[in-house]
């Protein structure tokens, strides 16, 4: 069982078709989070920051946020359920979204 | 209803080739998000939790049989054949995307549609009574005004870019279906003691983090003049509304800061020195717009419809639903049938793309081919012959539309909450949808009586909380969802806002608080004491005793 | 920063001042609207044509004394979502000053109609946009249902159109 590690991940919208992704380790943006790369230390944030903004003004994506999270047996866990609901897709619709189309987070929205 | 004339036509062709070429603009990269956000918002496309999200205008909450069917046809081409009826009359798609958006604005265009103005700091959807034009208790159908308002307020040039979102409701029936207390413009059309019909004008209402009721500035504004004085009223807000804090720059704050009487005076002395020698032209304008809301060719009937009454002595269900779910029509014959949007367990206000086309062919069949959007989140049948209830009852059966539960406890006003929307700090469809479950059985519905149970995912209130007679807000504590409940809010042209009980409670513990406070009102009720009624009489201690004395 | 007036940029033949600045015989000047208060009974005999650059904040009857002798009123717009000026605008236009109203501030081309109708004749734009982004824009709405708008505006109308044959209040003055 693998230490948790606990950092911040990037989020956005692809611009023009508002689908949700996260920035990777290699620069582009995924729709799973479990691709995401953890910022875990100031200077990974900072250069997370600076890769969206400049995407954002490549036109790639808006809308692009910071939030917490940690990684758990290899797999991304938002911190707060706000975001696994983004990773997931509304919750009283499990047919849509990405827990539909095989891109989901690995965790619950809420924890029973 | 009303229909376009080649001006309204012309109108949204403009406006939608100029949102292609904001949305072209801004896919290369020559518009920024900041510059973009706000041409965007003002044609209703919002970006959510988990896609764009467009809310397309229904004004005054009418439409036709063939524009339903559009919202249908969008749904499943741009969309995932669903919609979503929310509590100011308009319909929101949740996953539509940018690139699309003006061909779905073109859509709607063809069918005299569009999105402009359902967001952004600006002038949105004038809202009104569902029961417009129906009504046995309307002085005049309020409708005519809600179209004259409604171009009024397009792409005003001097109002374009207000301190905030700025909303109208209108009624035209002393009993307020249109919450026009809790609205920043609110109109009652009344009678003065001579018989012509006039405006009260209330200013300053509205719900969110401070809500407010509405105070009235003028209290009999003739017909003609309503346009030059909202002029009056709008350009004091423009000018003086806050627009140093987003969280209070809405015109309740100014009225509430300044004060009604400064208020009142501001706007007269603007109204008064206005230079517009006639109204005339406004007059026409209203009374060609009127024309196109002549009632429908009622045909002479008996109050006492036979077969109708047959039905229900055979069928319990069908009578079940007919008590509850229909109401008093102005015609002998006829009866306003309500379509609850809230079956037991299920999504409150959400259609899908199939029951939006069976909704709208049963207005074409048996309602003047004309349906409504109420503030509850159901759809109204307004004009239906008695002769025809059952068979669109059983239609409505057949596709999960016939739930007995309009205006009951299973009537929950939910908004989207965090399930979709960006702002939510907690989700509100589950909560609706484990009450509606616990109360799935009618017949503890109708017990119960008519109640409204409102919920909000967050604190801008768009599931209008504030006015529930049970109000549940959605917040966050410590990162868990965690649910306060007011109580004695209401809408009506009695309203007021509802207080909260005490400390709020977890997301499964909510049912059986609501259980709780039900219970309490049926032991203490009076005969035929409606929920309201009773919690004013008794006031909160009894129900925050039953929901917190130590067990 | 160009200058946008009926279509086309022109050069700007108004002299700005600051506060400090001697006045003596330029033929056109612009002041701040502190300056013009403060120095009000110079600047009434001042023989050029006079014009004052005003904060959003200013409320319609503080300039009123002022209005008479003014050939350019320079309105501020700070942020594209900040309207007063708009307001201000139609104030000024519906109480008859016929004289020239200029909009300074981020423009862009998607504001330039609301502003022509609301009564503002020339813009200080940004070089990001050409002559072609302005001229597209001043005509993408051919229609205005409002009444009473700055007819120089150009748009059609509509509630005046669909009732021929009455005075439009378009003749009055203040509708240019």
């Amino acid at each position: 069982m693998s230490a948790t590690e606990k950092g911040q991940v990037m989020t956005a919208n692809r611009l023009g078709d508002g689908l949700v992704v996260f920035l990777t380790r290699s620069g582009d943006w995924s729709e799973r989070i479990d691709e995401a790369v953890l910022a875990l230390e100031p200077q990974a944030t900072a250069a997370l920051e600076t890769r969206a903004a400049a995407d954002v003004k490549a036109n790639l994506v808006t809308g692009q946020y910071l939030f917490e999270a940690e990684r758990l047996n290899g797999n991304i866990r938002a911190s707060h359920f706000r975001e696994r609901i983004r990773t997931l897709g509304p919750t009283i619709r499990t047919d849509l979204g990405k827990q539909a189309e095989g891109t989901a987070g690995h965790f619950a929205a809420v924890e029973a | 209803m009303y229909r376009y004339d080649e001006f309204d036509h012309q109108f949204v062709k403009d406006r939608t080739a100029q949102f292609r070429d904001q949305a072209e603009r801004r896919l290369k990269g020559e518009l920024s998000e900041d510059e973009f956000r706000p041409l965007r918002l003002m044609n209703g496309l919002y970006l959510q939790l988990h896609a764009y999200m467009l809310r397309v205008a229904i004004p005054y909450g009418t439409l036709s049989s063939r524009q339903m069917k559009q919202l249908a046809m969008i749904a499943d081409r741009w969309d995932k054949g669903y919609g979503h009826f929310t509590t100011r009359q308009n319909i929101q798609y949740n996953w539509v995307k940018l690139e699309d958006t003006a061909d779905i604005l073109q859509a709607l265009a063809d069918v005299e549609m569009h999105a402009i103005q359902t967001s952004g700091n600006c002038i949105r959807n004038v809202t009104t009574d569902h029961w417009a034009g129906a009504a046995a208790d309307e002085i005049a159908d309020p409708r005519p005004v809600g179209e004259l308002l409604r171009q009024w307020s397009s792409l005003h040039p001097e109002f374009s870019f207000l301190p905030r979102k700025f909303k109208i409701a209108i009624t035209g029936a002393p009993n307020d279906r249109a919450a026009v207390k809790v609205h920043d413009i609110g109109l009652r059309l009344h009678r003065n003691n001579k018989g012509e019909a006039g405006w009260e004008v209330m200013v300053g209402g509205g719900q969110g983090r401070t809500p407010m009721i509405a105070v009235t500035v003028r209290d009999f504004l003739p017909q003609h003049e309503l346009v030059a004085y909202l002029e009056a009223i709008m350009r004091v807000y423009n000018l003086y509304g806050r627009r140093d804090n987003k969280y209070k720059a809405r015109i309740k704050i100014l009225v509430h800061e300044i004060g009604a009487e400064k208020f009142k005076s501001e706007v007269e002395a603007e109204y008064a020195r206005h230079p517009q020698q006639t109204t005339e032209v406004e007059e026409r304008e209203l009374a060609r717009i009127t024309s196109y809301f002549a009632d429908p060719k009622f045909e002479r009937l008996s109050r006492f419809a036979p077969e109708f009454e047959e039905a229900k002595r055979s069928n319990a269900d069908f009578a079940r639903w007919v008590k509850t779910n229909t109401a008093t029509h102005k015609k002998d014959g006829y009866t306003i049938v309500n379509i609850s949007l809230k079956a037991a367990g299920e999504i409150p206000g959400d259609a899908t793309a199939e029951q939006m086309r069976v909704m709208a062919d049963l207005a074409q069949h048996y309602s003047a081919d004309e349906l409504r959007v109420s503030h509850a989140q159901n759809i109204v049948l307004a004009h239906v012959k008695l002769t025809d209830v059952y068979a669109v009852w059983q239609k409505l059966s057949e596709h999960g539309l016939a739930a007995a539960n309009y205006g009951l406890a299973g009537d929950i006003i939910a908004c989207p909450g965090m399930d979709y929307c960006s702002l939510a700090t907690a989700r509100s469809i589950p909560v609706a949808q484990a009450i509606s479950r616990k109360f799935a059985d009618v017949d503890v519905q109708q017990d119960i009586g008519n109640i409204k149970i409102n919920i909000s995912g967050c604190i801008n209130a768009c599931g209008h909380h504030h006015v529930g007679h049970i109000g549940i807000l959605g917040l966050d504590k410590k990162g868990e969802e965690y649910f306060q409940i007011t109580l004695g809010g209401s809408s009506s042209e009695n309203a007021s806002i509802g207080t909260i009980l005490g400390p709020g409670f977890a997301q499964d513990e909510v049912p059986d608080a609501i259980d709780k406070i039900l219970n309490t009102y049926k032991r203490l009720r009076g005969p035929g004491e409606e929920f309201l009624a009773t919690y004013r009489r008794v006031g909160a201690a009894p129900f925050k005793e039953a929901l917190y004395a130590a067990a | 920063m160009p200058l946008l007036k009926n279509n086309a940029f022109v050069t700007d033949e108004w002299n700005h001042l600051d506060d400090d600045t001697i006045v003596d015989d330029q033929p056109r000047i612009t002041v701040s609207f502190a300056r013009l208060q403060r120095d009000w009974d110079s600047l009434a005999n001042f023989t050029g044509l006079l014009g004052v650059r005003l904060p959003n904040t200013v409320r319609e009857h503080e300039l009123t004394p002022y209005v008479p002798q003014l050939a350019l009123i320079v309105l501020s717009f700070p942020a594209f979502n900040d309207g007063r000026a708009y307001s201000l605008a139609r104030q000024l236009r519906l109480d008859g000053y016929q004289q020239e109203l200029r909009a300074s501030g981020n423009i862009l081309p998607d504001q330039l109609q609301f502003m022509r109708q609301v009564g503002i004749d020339s813009f200080e734009v940004s070089e990001r946009f050409t002559l072609e982004d302005w001229q597209r824009a001043s005509r993408q709405m051919s229609l205005a249902y409002q009444r009473g708008l700055y007819r120089k505006a150009g748009e059609r109308e509509v509630w005046s159109e669909r009732h021929q044959g009455f005075a439009p209040w378009e003749e009055q003055p203040h509708a240019g």
